[in-house]
């Protein structure tokens, strides 16, 4: 099953720009590795992360393979106003993850 | 029943065959990569001047395990409707694939900056550009000793 953790602050004031981590379980396989038979391991990777606020996409990243596995993503953003965040993970083989976190703005 | 000489013989040519092929695939790998790290380059910033500064892009100069390196980039910016930055990309020379991330940014991100964990295949030197809302280049580059590769079996020397 997969998984991600994310941890950002349960409240903050307007405009305050806050930290947000985003730690997802994946082995990220480069697609350049080979098994001891020799046999190429085909690619598996998370693609593309996104963050969206109230709807409004504020964060997006592109993966590549020269990602650690278990991708950590660290970013900021402004707290504008309370709501929800969203995050997704897509990636190859129809990989899908999304995490919502709700944040309270004073 | 296998004898022990004809043992070691055929081990021998086992182990020898590999070697080879890796031999036939090395001499023009540092150029090939070369080549992909400017192609890369091109497709980002086409003819635009990428100039030194206002980047920070933060590695460990020593890297025991390239498999999992701690990577962060801060550019500094405003962050506002007028000036800001509105994508961050990190480039190596020597991995397989030069790209490792891009990230597309606006004004709401309020820092632009980045923390993330990557995999170096060796020695080499990571760049990290970002591309401003006035269509302006910045750059900064960190010089990086690996010590354990993460594509061991890429025969990378």
């Amino acid at each position: 099953m997969a998984r991600a953790v994310v941890t950002l602050p349960a409240q903050a004031k307007r405009g305050e720009i806050i930290e947000i981590k985003t730690l997802a379980q994946h082995a990220m396989e480069t697609g350049f590795r080979r098994t001891q038979t020799g046999d190429l391991i085909p690619r598996d990777i998370i693609r593309r992360f996104t963050c969206i606020y109230n709807g409004t996409e504020v964060y997006r990243v592109d993966l590549h393979p020269a990602i650690a596995a278990n991708p950590l993503i660290a970013f900021n953003t402004v707290a504008t106003e309370s709501g929800t965040l969203t995050f997704q993970w897509v990636g190859d083989n129809g990989y899908t993850v999304t995490e919502i976190a709700s944040i309270r703005v004073e | 029943m296998i004898t022990r000489r004809e043992f070691l013989v055929l081990t021998a040519a086992s182990v020898a065959v590999p070697a080879a092929v890796n031999a036939q695939v090395d001499p023009n790998l540092a150029a090939n990569r070369k080549a992909a790290f400017q192609s890369a380059l091109l497709k980002l910033v086409g003819d635009a001047k990428v100039q030194r500064g206002r980047v920070k892009l933060q590695l460990p100069p020593l890297i025991d395990n390239g498999n999992s390196v701690p990577l962060s980039v801060a550019v500094e910016s405003p962050m506002t409707d007028a000036d800001h930055v509105k994508a961050i990309h990190v480039l190596t020379e020597k991995n397989p694939l030069p790209d490792v991330v891009s990230v597309r940014l606006s004004p709401r991100a309020g820092r632009a900056s980045l923390a993330t964990r990557v995999r170096l295949a060796d020695t080499q030197t990571v760049t990290a550009i970002a591309q401003m809302s006035d269509g302006s280049f910045w750059s900064d580059s960190a010089e990086v000793v690996v010590t354990l590769s993460a594509c061991l079996e890429e025969g990378l020397i």
